[in-house]
C-alpha cells in the first residue's frame, strides 16, 4: 500500500470572539491509514471537525490537499476534493428508503430534457449492491431507514460517503450511540474501508473503541493538539492517561471504591 | 446439483420476503387513511343519501367541483408541508389573485388573458417573498406566512375599495367568450358526453332537453392533473427526492448537496400559484371577484394535506392523499345537504375528522420507523 499524504494540516487556529477554540493544531492524514483524533468533551473535536470539513474557515494554518494549498468556501468545496465528513445525525431521513437517502442530494437521472427522472432502478440497485457487500443484507432497498438499526445506518452513511468518491473519509463519533455488537460491525467497516486505501480520521472519546484500529493517535485537549503517535509508542492505558479524562478516571475509581466501602459497612 | 438446490431455496425464499414486503408498503403508504376514509365517506352516503340525488350526474359534479377547487391548493400545501413549511397566506392570496384578475380587466381595460398572467407574474413574487423570508431569516414559515396572510388579505381590500370604492368586482362573464385562454379555468368539459347520455336518458334533464349537468368542470381534470403531476415530481424526479429531504433533514440534506432553499423557495411559489389557479377558476365561474374570496381556505388545504397522510414535521405525505383528503372534504361538505343533519355540524364533524387522522398518521408513522 502506498502511504501518499492526502491532506494536511498546518497550525489551524480558530477563534470564536475571545475563545480560542484551537491553537496550532497540526496533522495528517495518509491514504490507507485510521488516525483517530481524541479528546474529551470541550477539547475542540467538534471544532476541528468542521474546520477539516469546510463548515468554518480556520482563522491561521493552512490546509493542503495532495500537495495543493487549498481554502475551503464551503462543506461542498471539500467534498469536491474527496473529503467526506460523516456527522453523529448522519443525514439521513427515517422516513425515506434505504434508496433515496443513499442518492440524497446525488440522483441518477436518466432521460432528457423536462423529463428528465430519477432512475430509481438503477439507484436501487447500487444501493442493495453497496450495502450487500458489507454485509447488511437489506431485504428491500425501498423499505425506510427507519427500520434499520444503528450500526446499520452507521454502515450506510459510510458506504454513501465511499460510494460517492471520498479520499478522505471524517467519522464524528461514529460508535458512540451503539452497543457492543453494533459498534465492532461499524468498526470492522471502518478497517475494511481504510485496506481499500482510504484514509480516516475517527474522532471519537473512546479509547477502547480507538486503540484496536487505529494507526495513529492525535490527542486534543482544550483546544490544542498534544502530539501525534504512532501506535507502538503509546499503550493503551497511556493513550488513557493522556485524554483529560484520565486522571479523572482515575479519581472516579477512588472515589467509587469508597462509596462501595460505605456501603458495605452499611449493610 | 447439491449447489443448484442451494439457489433455488434461496430464490423462493426472496420471493417469499418480496410479497411480504410488498404488503407491508401498501399498508405504509400515507395515502391509505385518506383512501380508506373516503371509501368510508362513500359507503356512509351511499346508505344515507343514496336515493336523494347526491350521485346523480348533477350532485356528483357538485362535490367534485367543491373537492377539485380545494384540491388544487390542497396539493400544493402538501407539497410544501412535506418540504417541511407552511403556507397559511393560501386564502388570502386566493382573493388577492381575484382582484389582481379583476381589476386590470374591469377597472383598467387589459384583455382578460393578460390580467390572469399578471396575476400568476404576482403570485410568483408573492411566493418567492415568503419562501426567501422563510429561508434568509429561518423564522418559522408559521410566522412568516401567517404575517403575509394579513398583508395580502388587508392590501386586498384596501387596494379594491380605493381602486372601485367596492369590495366586490362583478363584470367578468362577459369578458370570458372570445377570451384565448379564460376557456383553461372555466371551460366545461366533455360536454358531448354529457348531451348524449342525456339524450339516452340516463342523466337528468331540462325542460329544454339538454342536461342539468352540461360538463365535467375544467377545475375538476385541473385537480386530478395536479394529482398526476405532482406525484411524478414526488416520485420519479431527483427534485422530488430533494423535497422530501428538505422536510426530513434540512442540515443533513444541506450537507449534502441538496440546495434547501431553493427547493423551499420553489414550493411557497407553489402554493401561491395553485391559489392563483384557484382564483381563476372561482372568479371565471363566478364572473365576479370578492375581497373575502378565499377567506379559511388555507386551513382546509391543510386539512386535506394532513388528511391525506402528510406529517406536520415535514418529509413524509403524498399528493394522491391530499387529493382524496380534498374528496373527503367536498363529499362530506355537500353530502351533509342531503342528509336531515343540521348543516351547522359540519365543521364538528371536519374538526374530528381531522383528529382521527393525525392520530391514524401518526401510528403510521411508528410502523415505518420502528418496525423490524
Amino acid at each position: 500500500m502506498n502511504a501518499e499524504t492526502i491532506v494536511e494540516f498546518n497550525q489551524i487556529s480558530k477563534f470564536f470572539g475571545s475563545v480560542i477554540a484551537l491553537q496550532d493544531v497540526t496533522m495528517h492524514i495518509k491514504s490507507g491509514e485510521i488516525m483517530c483524533l481524541l479528546g474529551d468533551n470541550g477539547a475542540g473535536k467538534s471544532t476541528l471537525i468542521k474546520t477539516l470539513s469546510g463548515v468554518h474557515k480556520p482563522d491561521k494554518g493552512e490546509i493542503i490537499v495532495e500537495g495543493k494549498k487549498t481554502i475551503f468556501d464551503s462543506p461542498r468545496d471539500a467534498l469536491d476534493l474527496g473529503i467526506a465528513t460523516v456527522y453523529q445525525d448522519l443525514a439521513l431521513v427515517s422516513l425515506m428508503s434505504v434508496t433515496r437517502n443513499f442518492f440524497m442530494g446525488r440522483e441518477p437521472i436518466k432521460g432528457i430534457g423536462p423529463f428528465k427522472t430519477f432512475d430509481i432502478e438503477k439507484a436501487n440497485r447500487v444501493a442493495a449492491d453497496r450495502m450487500g457487500q458489507i454485509g447488511i443484507d437489506i431485504r428491500d432497498p425501498t423499505q425506510a431507514v427507519g427500520n434499520m438499526s444503528g450500526g446499520e445506518r452507521q454502515c450506510l452513511a459510510i458506504s454513501r460517503a465511499i460510494y460517492f468518491g471520498a479520499k478522505v473519509l471524517i467519522l464524528d463519533e461514529p460508535t458512540s450511540a451503539l452497543g457492543v455488537h453494533q459498534a465492532s460491525v461499524v468498526l470492522k467497516y471502518i478497517v475494511k474501508a481504510a485496506t481499500q486505501g482510504l484514509g480516516v480520521i475517527l474522532i471519537t472519546h473512546n479509547v477502547h473503541h480507538a486503540y484496536p484500529i487505529g494507526n495513529r493517535f492525535t490527542i486534543l485537549n482544550r483546544g490544542k493538539s498534544m502530539g501525534t503517535y504512532a501506535k507502538k509508542e503509546l499503550s493503551r492505558e497511556k493513550l488513557l492517561g493522556m485524554m483529560a479524562g484520565g486522571e479523572e478516571l482515575d479519581k472516579l475509581e477512588v472515589e467509587l471504591k469508597e462509596i462501595d466501602r460505605v456501603g458495605n459497612n452499611n449493610n | 446439483m447439491s449447489v443448484k438446490s442451494q439457489s433455488i431455496d434461496r430464490k423462493s425464499e426472496d420471493e417469499r420476503l418480496r410479497r411480504v414486503s410488498k404488503l407491508k408498503v401498501i399498508l405504509n403508504r400515507p395515502e391509505l387513511g385518506a383512501l380508506g376514509g373516503s371509501i368510508l365517506v362513500f359507503i356512509f352516503f351511499g346508505i344515507i343519501a343514496g336515493d336523494t340525488g347526491m350521485f346523480s350526474a348533477y350532485g356528483t359534479i357538485n362535490f367534485l367541483e367543491v373537492s377539485a377547487n380545494l384540491g388544487i391548493i390542497a396539493i400544493a400545501a402538501a407539497m410544501l408541508m412535506i418540504g417541511g413549511e407552511f403556507d397559511l397566506s393560501v386564502g388570502s392570496m386566493i382573493g388577492f389573485a381575484g382582484i389582481c384578475i379583476a381589476i386590470p380587466a374591469i377597472y383598467w381595460g387589459w384583455p382578460l388573458w393578460s390580467a390572469i398572467l399578471f396575476a400568476f407574474a404576482i403570485a410568483v413574487l408573492v411566493g418567492y417573498a415568503n419562501g426567501l423570508l422563510v429561508v434568509r431569516t429561518g423564522l418559522p414559515s408559521f410566522i412568516v406566512t401567517l404575517a403575509m396572510l394579513f398583508i395580502l388579505r388587508g392590501a386586498t381590500l384596501a387596494l379594491t375599495r380605493l381602486i372601485t370604492g367596492r369590495t366586490q368586482v362583478p363584470g367578468l362573464r362577459v369578458l370570458i367568450d372570445n377570451d384565448p385562454i379564460a376557456w383553461i379555468f372555466s371551460a366545461d368539459t366533455f360536454t358531448g358526453f354529457f348531451t348524449w347520455l342525456g339524450s339516452l336518458g340516463l342523466i337528468e334533464l331540462r325542460t329544454d332537453g339538454t342536461p342539468l349537468a352540461t360538463g365535467l368542470p375544467a377545475s375538476v381534470l385541473w385537480w386530478i392533473g395536479m394529482t398526476i403531476f405532482a406525484t411524478w415530481i414526488l416520485m420519479k424526479t431527483r427534485y422530488g427526492n430533494w423535497i422530501f429531504a428538505s422536510g426530513g433533514d434540512k442540515l443533513g440534506a444541506r450537507n449534502l448537496g441538496v440546495p434547501v432553499g431553493r427547493v423551499k423557495i420553489s414550493l411557497f411559489i407553489g402554493t401561491a400559484v395553485a391559489a392563483t389557479i384557484y382564483a381563476c377558476v372561482q372568479v371565471l365561474d363566478a364572473g365576479s371577484a370578492d375581497t373575502m374570496r378565499g377567506f379559511l381556505k388555507e386551513l382546509e388545504a391543510i386539512v386535506a394535506a394532513v388528511v391525506g397522510g402528510c406529517l406536520l414535521t415535514g418529509g413524509y405525505g403524498s399528493a394522491i392523499g391530499a387529493a382524496f383528503g380534498a374528496l373527503i372534504f367536498g363529499t362530506v361538505s355537500m353530502g351533509i345537504y342531503y342528509t336531515d343533519v343540521d348543516t351547522d355540524w359540519f365543521k364538528v364533524f371536519l374538526g374530528m375528522m381531522m383528529l382521527i387522522a393525525v392520530i391514524f398518521n401518526n401510528f403510521i408513522r411508528r410502523r415505518v420507523t420502528e418496525n423490524k
